[in-house]
């Protein structure tokens, strides 16, 4: 017989479902609405801590297949669907989070939650099987959770060129890029000081993608203005977040995040559009761009908000949306072509 | 910038196998799209039963075979400078092609609107999509044109077997197929070089077997792609993906397979240069992440009709933007109005398609699904599992499901279900769950044997245990079998509970549908759509309104007997009751059409419709009112149903539509009346049978009691022909003497005081050919002025007499200068759109203020034409194997041409587009089978006939069944009714008719009815 379980929402909001899992979990709830990639999203580091919600009604259709995670374990807190699919060859979904002591409740009513997360926001909640008691609070010092604690070296067949990425929850699908453009990758850990990154001869940075509210970085906001000023620069998601910071932009929380495969982006030089996977509770004010030292590059067609910064005179690119895909379109991989090639050229800055 | 440019755009005339209502939906489209960045719309296509051809569509609308001379004429007239060619499907292109070729676009400085020709032929002609594809390093399965046999054995050598074999230019593949073993092959071969005229084959390595998806892709001019929908068959490639049953989104592949193909999917519609719209088949190795390009359309297209509906993203409308110069970032999505249409919808639901065929109809039609398409319609349903969309697609189908699969599969023999499955046959999901409900198979098998991803029988699997699973004591298992798609009427076979009972009990715990509006994007914006679908998950999105209101119940999938006339009537109704102030709602579950346009009514419902699923949307609207007479046969099989709910049926009763069905009853009413009707009596035994026919007199018209595309009706000549079909028959059936007479249809409108009868058809065949198969022609040529006054003056009698209000349709037959009425059908018919096109009368409009119960200014004399129009039957028998072409009391024809004519003869029904221009004009054998003196001239059949050099075939005899099939393979038109023999001989000598829009020929008219 199945356990109940139930999912509590901040605003006092209950969802209940069926439960599979040991403890109950407390984490921000979100959604994210692709119809593929259930397993990159779940080992995504930037959805640490996360409750998420799976928009698209069948889930684990296709199993899991060990080359598709994005980190060596299941990232999110919980996980809430409408129908747990099992009909996967090999490993189920059910049994992969089940070893992982993640919590799933599925039979959940996930078009109402959506309609309310939509609504009233992103929010905390509690997620638990019936007769349990909720979790006290959490820790959301999430990037220290998911960063490299020591040097990790990617090394690629033929290498062209160094780039060292500090690490704020790196998806492996990131450095894959970079290795499949003949980049050698050292990841460091997020706190790794301007001096021991020089240490290393990068000729080039990724700032990378990573979990929670970018204010955690603010301790190291000087620091990543230095070397953002002496390589070129890439930010992804929360790169991109804490370069904007950095170089004067202002953050703010969305109401409810961008979490999908199919968020059209506007690139302002060429006014090409095309999707773009993302994933992300915050967002630069796009106000506060012009007292910056940053100009904005690529906008979100359907809310206007910002896309992606560079710096006018300096190598710096940032993007807010996922450039590796993984789960997601593919075309916006050219990002990674226009920093390997500012990497291998050293140019001054890039065009528009 | 397009204000008051003039652009043509070409239909895709009658509808045929593979060739669909999807047209209309997206021709319209178009238009409408057209029409409002200010362009003047010319409109050219042959088919008259739809709304792409309705004065309100377009400018200036052309009914006009599709022919190069006429699309020449056309252009030479109105002086359009656009073309917009890839809306109207391979009929389209094909004539943009020729009038490109001829030199016609060029001398009339038209200019070609969004996709350019050259990029279309890269995408038609094999050659050169073969060189495309190497271009983008995208792998084909390897081919090679062949000449001799030893070249096949070159091939085989090494890339052995299976292999598809093609012959070149033969029709319809004739002779090609799917050779397994070398031997097989080589015979195939053999035969194919035979076949093709040039003796050269295509040879290909067969991907049989692989799973195969679909990628509906629109780009813009400035080069931005979006994937709107992808899908995936059931039916591993082999079957063709017309008749597979199909799941939007795709279901067993992985974000990375997925990616790659999108990403795929865009560099090639990219490579290609298309604008607009395009779809892409992909093959995908069922084990291995290795893919194959199967195919490129790069127009819009059944499937784009099915991705425009699954996802609420109108492909059309937006691909006729993007042809005129707009970028999808510069679109609003008309759905959520609030985010623009560069982007990708997502969908949290399941939407899935069943195909419909016409085996039914035709015994001893070959059923085995294979690459050429033989579906005549689909049914579209959406759920929140696979086994509820299934379920609800298969209902919407049509498909007996007692309680899972056909009665008849419970008891059949192991092996009979097997063939089925391994055909395959359109029954093999039927069978796969027949054979796992008995037992005699396992998933593992029926993966292995078939090929069917595990994912799919597995569905089927858990339908099957649903079965034994179901505890009406227990809430949550009630509830988790509605959320698999049973329907009360399933569980009460169940469970041996009535399904009131079952209704009664599930209401008692609250387990009632709900509605969600589909809205482009999984609910992440809000959207301001009235698009839904039911389900039983969550909370329903549905507010009743307080406003006067109306349900018109669609037509469903398109069958043979009931095409394309039925949404032009449901629309109809729909803006006629708009126009009455009443808040519509449209129910109606197919894909293809313009009713299913979230655009046409106040709210648009996409569910299956049998009387349960019916009753449900209208509780949730709290909508009394039910329009049924405008769906065809489907809308009135549920009219009693709803009457017993206490739903009020608009215009009729289930007591009039029984009146008029069942026979007894009917004849009672003629009598009763005073009208002359034809002999005839219903039989509840053989022998009763034999002893009426015996007293009415042979021939007589064995028949079910209730009809529809005259499935089951027999023309009996004798006794001893009468034993040869009593072990078809169900009684109790009806035997009435067949009078040889001409047939004459008249469809009137009353409004219980009024009644008008608009216009008179002639059917230019004998009695006893299905009146849809019919040549017909309106006004009347041939009929006396004592025998149209009859006519008329029955037409009248019945309209006072029967408690009815609407449209309604008479079939009479003319023997010895007497009038016999043979059917009334209280409802709108077949040939209603044709009335309202010829006559120039808002017929439409008017039946619908009757049916309501308004009072309607109804014309009360007929009206007087200055022209006749000619209805000619289109056929798609080439495409069923099995079928013959011989024309009967069964209807067989698909769709249908209109021809303007002076008097009555035009070549046009002979000639209705550029392939039978071709073969008509430079062939002029005309070959007589057995008994066909009373036809005309010919020269003998015989074995030595060589069907590529002739013209016309008359054969009468039921043996000449195989020469018939041969004849029509090679594009021999073949004539089975001396009357139409002789009309040929007559209208061969005539000129084309000279091209005139519509508008023109009903105008005279207009003005005398104001």
């Amino acid at each position: 017989m199945k356990q109940s379980g139930k999912l509590t929402l901040a605003n006092g909001t209950t969802f209940t479902g069926s439960w599979q899992g040991t403890a109950p979990v407390k984490g921000e709830v979100v959604f994210f609405t692709g119809m593929t990639g259930y397993q990159e999203v779940l080992t995504d580091p930037s959805y640490q801590g996360q409750i998420l919600v799976f928009t698209y009604p069948l889930i684990g259709q296709y199993g899991i297949q060990a080359e598709a995670s994005e980190s060596s374990q299941i990232q999110v807190a919980g996980v809430i669907v409408q129908t747990l699919a099992e009909d996967g060859e090999g490993t189920s979904l059910a049994s992969w989070l089940s070893e992982a002591n993640v919590p799933i409740l599925s039979g959940v009513d996930t078009r109402s939650l959506v309609h309310l997360l939509r609504t009233e926001g992103d929010q905390f909640g509690d997620m638990v099987q019936v007769d349990m008691s909720v979790t006290a609070s959490i820790d959301t010092a999430y990037i220290a959770s998911v960063s490299t604690t020591s040097n990790v070296e990617y090394v690629p067949e033929v290498e062209q060129g160094h780039i060292v990425c500090i690490d704020y929850g790196v998806k492996q699908s990131m450095i894959d890029a970079l290795l499949e453009r003949h980049m050698r990758v050292t990841v460091v850990p997020y706190d790794t000081t301007p001096e021991r990154i020089q240490a290393l001869a990068p000729d080039g940075l990724l700032f990378s993608n990573g979990p929670g509210d970018p204010t955690q970085l603010d301790p190291f906001l000087s620091g990543i203005h230095e070397l953002a000023t002496s390589y070129p620069t890439l930010g992804i998601c929360m790169g991109h977040q804490v370069l904007a910071h950095a170089f004067g932009c202002t953050l703010l929380k969305q109401h409810h995040g961008h979490r999908g495969a199919n968020h059209p982006v506007r690139h302002l030089a060429s006014g090409q559009v095309f999707m773009t996977s993302q994933n992300h509770g915050y967002a630069v004010d796009v106000k506060s761009i012009e007292a910056s030292e940053m100009e904005l590059a690529y906008e979100h067609i359907n809310d206007g908000s910002v896309e992606g910064l560079i710096h006018p005179a300096l190598p710096i690119m940032t993007v807010q949306f996922h450039p590796e895909a993984s789960p997601g379109p593919t075309e916006a991989m050219v990002v990674f072509d226009q920093f390997v090639n500012s990497v291998l050229h050293q140019e001054v800055a890039y065009v528009g | 910038m397009w204000d008051k440019q003039k652009v043509l755009v070409i239909g895709s005339g009658p509808i045929v196998i593979g060739q669909a209502a999807e047209f209309d939906y997206s021709g319209t489209q178009a238009c409408q799209a057209l029409r409002e960045a200010g362009c003047e719309v010319i409109l050219m296509n042959s088919n008259p039963a739809t709304i792409m051809t309705d004065p309100s569509t377009a400018d200036h609308v052309y009914i006009e075979a599709m022919t190069l001379e006429k699309a020449t004429a056309i252009i030479e007239q109105d002086r359009p400078s656009h073309l917009l060619a890839t809306v109207g499907g391979q009929t389209a292109l094909n004539l943009a092609m020729s009038l490109e070729e001829a030199g016609v676009l060029e001398q009339y400085g038209v200019e070609l609107l969004g996709t350019s020709l050259e990029t279309i032929r890269d995408g038609e002609d094999r050659e050169r999509f073969k060189q495309k594809m190497i271009e983008l390093a995208q792998p084909l399965p390897e081919s090679q044109t062949i000449e001799s046999l030893a070249e096949l054995e070159e091939f085989m050598a090494v890339h052995g077997v299976p292999l598809v074999i093609r012959p070149a230019f033969t029709l319809g593949g004739t002779g090609g197929g799917i050779a397994v073993t070398k031997d097989e092959a080589r015979l195939l071969a053999q035969n194919g070089l035979q076949a093709s005229p040039i003796s050269q084959c295509l040879v290909e390595v067969s991907i049989a077997g692989y799973k195969e998806v679909e990628y509906e892709v629109m780009r813009d001019s400035a080069d931005t792609t979006i994937i709107v929908c992808n899908m995936e068959n059931i039916d591993p490639v082999g079957v063709h993906t017309g008749d597979s049953v199909v799941f939007a989104p795709i279901q067993s592949i992985s974000d990375r397979m997925n990616q790659q193909l999108r990403t795929e999917a865009r560099k090639i519609v990219s490579h290609l240069g298309v604008i607009g719209g395009c779809n892409i088949q992909f093959a995908i190795h069922p084990t291995e992440e290795r893919y194959f390009v199967i195919e490129v359309n790069p127009r819009v297209s059944r499937s784009s009709a099915l991705a425009s509906k699954a996802t609420g993203y109108p492909i059309a409308k937006l691909a006729t933007r993007l042809a005129l110069g707009e970028r999808l970032d510069d679109c609003i999505n008309p759905v959520t109005k609030e985010t623009m249409a560069s982007f990708e919808p997502t969908m949290d639901y399941i939407t899935a398609k069943v195909p419909c065929f016409p085996f039914d109809l035709f015994t001893g039609s070959n059923r085995t699904l294979g690459t050429q398409m033989k579906a005549t319609g689909e049914s579209m349903a959406m759920g929140k599992t696979l086994e509820e969309a299934l379920q609800k697609a298969w209902r919407g189908a049509g498909v007996e499901q007692s309680p899972l699969y056909p009665t008849w599969m419970k008891t059949a023999e192991s092996d009979e279900l097997w063939k089925e499955v391994m055909a395959p046959t359109d029954r093999r999901l039927l069978a796969m769950l027949a054979l796992l409900d008995r037992k005699e198979t396992t998933v593992e098998s029926l993966v292995e044997q078939t090929k069917v991803q595990a994912l799919f029988v597995k569905v089927l699997q858990r339908l099957v245990d649903q079965q034994q699973k179901i505890d009406l004591t227990d809430e949550s298992s009630l509830k988790q079998t509605k959320m698999m798609g049973f329907t009360d009427e399933q569980i009460a076979l169940l469970t041996g509970v009535s399904a009131v009972e079952i209704e009664h009990l599930r209401k008692e715990k609250g387990i009632l549908p709900v509605y969600h509006m589909i809205d482009t994007c999984a609910g992440e914006f809000k959207s301001a759509t009235p698009y839904f679908y039911g389900n039983w998950s969550g909370q329903t999105e549905v507010t009743a309104s307080t406003k006067k209101k109306v349900a018109v119940i669609g037509a469903g999938p398109i069958r043979i007997g009931q095409g394309i006339e039925f949404d032009y009537c449901s629309v109809h109704a729909v803006r006629a009751l708009q126009a009455s102030g009443y808040e519509t709602i449209m129910i109606n579950n197919n894909p293809e059409t313009v009713s299913t346009d979230f655009e046409v009514a106040d709210r648009l419902y996409v569910e299956p419709l049998t009387l349960e699923d019916v009753m449900h949307v209208l509780e949730a609207e709290d909508c009394q009112d039910v329009l049924v007479q405008f769906g065809g046969q489907t809308g009135i099989a549920l009219a009693s149903g709803l009457e017993n709910a206490g739903y009020h049926l608009l215009g009729t009763t289930a007591d009039v539509i029984d009146q008029m069905e069942d026979r007894e009853r009917f004849y009672q009413f003629l009598d009763d009346i005073g009208i002359d009707r034809i002999p005839g009596q219903e039989v509840a035994t053989h022998e009763q049978m034999t002893e009426v026919a015996t007293t009415i007199g042979y021939p007589v018209m064995i028949r079910p009691s209730y009809v529809i595309g005259g499935k089951g009706m027999h023309i009996i000549h004798d006794q001893e022909q009468l034993e040869t079909i009593v072990s078809e028959l169900a009684f109790p059936v009806l035997v009435d003497a067949y009078l040889q007479g001409k047939e004459i249809e008249v469809d009137c409108i009353t409004d219980g005081t009024t009644t008008y009868v608009p216009i008179l058809m002639e059917q230019l065949e004998r009695a006893g050919v299905h009146s849809g198969d019919s040549t017909m022609i309106l006004p009347p040529v041939s009929l006396s002025a004592t025998v149209q006054s009859e006519i008329e003056r029955f037409a009248q009698m019945i309209g006072q007499r029967m408690d009815y209000k609407g449209a309604y349709n008479i079939q009479f037959v003319l023997h010895d200068d007497q009038v016999y009425v043979l059917e009334i059908n209280p409802r709108a018919s077949r040939t209603l759109p044709i009335v309202a096109k010829v006559t120039g009368q808002p017929i439409l409009q008017w039946a619908v203020q009757a049916a309501v119960g308004q009072a309607v200014a109804l014309p009360t004399e007929q009206t007087q034409l200055d022209f006749h129009a000619v209805k000619t039957p289109v056929f798609s028998t080439l495409k069923l194997q099995g079928v013959d072409p011989k024309t009967g009391p069964v209807m067989r024809s698909t769709g249908e041409t209109l021809q303007w004519t002076t008097d009555g003869l035009a070549l046009e029904r002979f000639i209705f587009d550029e392939t039978t221009k071709r073969h008509l004009t430079t062939r002029d054998i005309i070959v007589a089978g057995a008994d066909t003196e009373a036809f005309g001239t010919s020269v003998a059949l015989d074995e030595t006939i060589d069907w590529a050099q002739c013209a016309i075939f008359y054969s009468h005899v039921i043996e000449e069944k195989a020469s018939r099939e041969a004849a029509l393979a090679a594009g021999v038109q073949v004539l089975t009714e001396p009357e139409l023999a002789h009309y040929h001989l007559q209208a061969i000598e005539k000129s084309p008719y000279a091209v005139k829009p519509l508008h023109t020929w009903t105008e005279p008219i207009k003005e005398e009815v104001k």
